[in-house]
């Protein structure tokens, strides 16, 4: 299973590399659901800076739709999608093999948003641990629970528009706790951030057990 | 001893649709039998049956030993499947593609290198990205990953189309190759002419079922040569010389 | 022949469907006439016969149906499209009493809040699951062969019935931390005399009554859908087979009968 994780990632990652869609379309995406909140908040710096949390996490939930789909358009090539089935390689394998390219490109991405948020709504991140841990568990959820959506769109001539509708909802207690555990860090307030990570622990493990023993089945049904 | 392909009054549905409405088919071990007949005869559907990739709904079927009607899938890594459309990610080379096929088995990434050079995937060919590549050369790269695997029974739709003189040549050398190393072939064709040659046996299909058999030539001499076949491409490997 | 063998709604679903809307209309009559107002929250206190009835519904029972079907579903040993059915059914049941719950919560909001909406933790993760129960029914309505819709489908219900507790709970802190308490519990705690207390059970059994009987007409339609399938795909399978002797004439008169039919 972990041969087979490494062997998916490194291919995705690979096709990632060179075909930049992550980097010339996925990021700037990302940098313009910032820019466009905040046109639709207000040149108020204390308001945006308050909103700075919500915004950055609302422009990643976005933004991994947009890596979920290309993850699956991958694999969606003529050929391809039969090509992986008849491949051997354990169901397990492909799912965490594409969660972790997901995830790993999803790092880049808040990597960015941070510095966006520093850069327009003049806010400082003041318990970074908190941060950086709340991110880390959010994208072992959003990517775990954005590969399996992912796999049950797969094959669909509507799954472009079907993706959203399905995940988004799926993923609004990310958005939730990490938005709060943003604020806490923004706000320097580490004993109140805290407990939102009891939401997202849960969730990336929930979504990460779920996802192992059922991508199986659906890479059957897609 | 068992035959590698068993299917008795095989059912399989594409959604609505019976693609296979009743097949009686049989392969024995180091057989090579063409299956032929009209668009939409259900060719390419016997092909992705017999793959696990399309389920069987009601009749028997078995597949190397695997009981498609209950567990279709565990059947996959020991079959190769030669489709329409080649398996290749874009962005990787023809290398670098089947390297992923064969490591995807837990083979060494040298046997993706023999194989490469048997297709004659070698030099610029093989690093080129597979999107910049033309059909045919795609196709050879999909025959390359196959190869590279080894697989038991070789599934391969309409291997002739896209491909030139030389690579039919190769072809049909790879096929005897295969069954002298114990595989078991099953072919689908349009083209007669290049087939029949390389087959024991000849299945027509129509309606989804299989309707009439015929021996092949390949040990064997075939009475019902299509017209069209000259008598020297009875012999095995002879096709190219029709091309 | 088969068809109409399945158009005929079993005798206790009709039973169950007369009992419901007998008991519904005993709780209308009770609730609007019977029952005296309530001392603080007047003629209001009267949503109280069937709010919280529709939110049992719709949150429990048919989280109950649907992800137990869908497990059922998954389950080698217990695989038939029963469970399937029974599942959609009930989703589909439950996006109706979920929207409705939305509603009598927000006609019961709007003069006790002053607004239609508030992002009341239980409010929020109702919305949430009508959400996810309409993306649900969206993939639903996706054209697949039943099993593999089945597969599909059976997936998605269990991979929502362990979203919502997240959901429950992050929306709850979410809310808790924002505004501070609830709003649903002290409003709801009314000072019932007992004709109050049996219209409130009353409504209870009148919904899931109807839930029930909602839950057999879905499914019943759902075996007629399948079933016109089948009988397209009888019809498909012919036609199949009349192509191969299609084929048969054409070779036969063929003056080469070619192994491959000479048609390409």
């Amino acid at each position: 299973m972990w041969h087979d994780a490494l062997l998916v990632a490194g291919k995705d990652l690979r096709i990632e590399a060179r075909a930049r869609v992550a980097l010339w379309q996925v990021v700037p995406f990302a940098v313009l659901v910032l820019v466009l909140l905040a046109f639709a908040i207000g040149p108020d710096q204390a308001s945006l800076r308050h909103a700075a949390p919500g915004i950055f996490w609302v422009a990643l939930l976005f933004s991994t739709v947009l890596a979920i789909q290309r993850s699956v358009a991958v694999e969606s090539g003529e050929g391809t999608r039969d090509g992986l089935r008849l491949s051997g390689i354990d169901p397990a394998g492909i799912f965490l093999g594409k969660a972790a390219a997901v995830g790993l490109q999803l790092l880049l991405l808040q990597v960015v948003l941070w510095a966006g948020i520093t850069f327009l709504f003049d806010v400082r991140v003041h318990v970074v641990w908190l941060a950086v841990t709340a991110s880390l568990l959010a994208t072992v959820g959003l990517a775990c629970a954005g590969v399996l959506y992912g796999a049950l769109s797969a094959g669909l001539r509507v799954r472009d528009t079907l993706l959203p509708l399905l995940v988004l909802p799926v993923l609004a207690p990310v958005l939730l706790a990490g938005s709060k555990a943003w604020q806490a860090a923004l706000d320097g307030n580490a004993a109140s951030g805290t407990q939102w990570l009891k939401i997202l622990v849960p969730f990336a493990v929930i979504y990460l057990v779920v996802g192992v023993v059922l991508y199986g089945p659906l890479q059957e049904a897609a | 001893m068992a035959p590698v392909v068993h299917f008795r009054a095989a059912v399989a549905l594409a959604g609505r649709f019976p693609a296979l409405a009743g097949v009686d088919l049989s392969l024995d071990q180091g057989e090579v039998v063409v299956v032929v007949g009209a668009n939409g005869a259900g060719k390419t559907s016997l092909l992705r049956a017999c793959a696990g990739l399309l389920p069987v709904t009601s009749g028997d079927a078995t597949v190397l030993g695997v009981d498609l009607t209950t567990d279709h899938t565990s059947v996959r890594r020991y079959v190769g499947l030669l489709g329409h459309a080649a398996p290749l990610y874009d962005e990787l080379s023809a290398a670098e593609n089947v390297q992923f096929a064969v490591r995807a088995l837990g083979l060494p990434v040298k046997s993706a290198d023999a194989a490469l050079e048997r297709l004659g995937l070698i030099g610029r060919l093989r690093t080129t990205p597979a999107g910049r590549l033309s059909a045919g050369q795609r196709r050879r790269v999909a025959l390359a990953a196959l190869l590279a695997r080894r697989p038991a029974l070789w599934l391969l739709d309409e291997p002739h189309a896209g491909l030139d003189a030389t690579s039919r040549t190769l072809l049909g050398q790879l096929i005897g190759d295969a069954v002298a190393d114990g595989a078991s072939v099953l072919l689908s064709s349009h083209e007669p002419e290049l087939s029949v040659p390389l087959a024991d046996r000849v299945v027509s299909m129509g309606g989804g079922r299989v309707t009439g058999e015929e021996s092949g030539g390949r040990r064997v001499t075939f009475t019902a040569v299509p017209a069209a076949v000259p008598a020297e491409s009875t012999r095995a490997e002879g096709a190219s010389h029709v091309a | 022949m088969s068809a109409q063998a399945m158009t005929r709604r079993p005798r206790w679903l009709t039973v169950v469907g007369v009992l419901g809307v007998i008991a519904m209309g005993f709780t209308v009559w009770l609730g609007l006439w019977i029952t005296p107002p309530d001392q603080f929250q007047g003629n209001l206190a009267r949503l109280l016969y069937i709010h919280p009835a529709i939110a049992t519904v719709a949150l429990y029972w048919v989280g109950l149906v649907a992800a137990g079907g869908s497990l059922l579903y998954l389950w080698p040993r217990t695989r038939s499209l029963f469970w399937d059915r029974l599942a959609a059914a009930s989703v589909e049941v439950g996006a109706v009493f979920a929207a409705l719950t939305l509603i009598t919560g927000a006609i019961w909001g709007r003069p006790v809040w002053g607004v239609w909406w508030t992002w009341d933790a239980r409010l929020t993760s109702t919305a949430l699951l009508l959400l996810l129960e309409i993306g649900y029914l969206a993939l639903r309505r996706v054209p697949a062969e039943p099993a593999i819709r089945a597969r599909r489908c059976a997936v998605a219900a269990l991979l929502i019935a362990i979203d919502i507790p997240i959901v429950h709970f992050s929306v709850d802190w979410w809310n808790t931390l924002h505004q501070g308490g609830t709003f649903i519990d002290p409003g709801f705690q009314i000072h019932a005399s007992p004709s109050m207390s049996w219209t409130f059970l009353l409504g209870f059994i009148a919904f899931t009554l109807v839930f029930v009987w909602l839950l057999g007409v879905r499914y019943q339609v759902e075996v007629l859908q399948d079933a016109v399938g089948d009988q397209e795909l009888e019809v498909s399978l012919s036609e199949r087979w009349s192509e191969d002797t299609d084929l048969v004439g054409a070779a036969a008169s063929a003056p080469t009968p070619g192994p491959g039919g000479g048609t390409s």
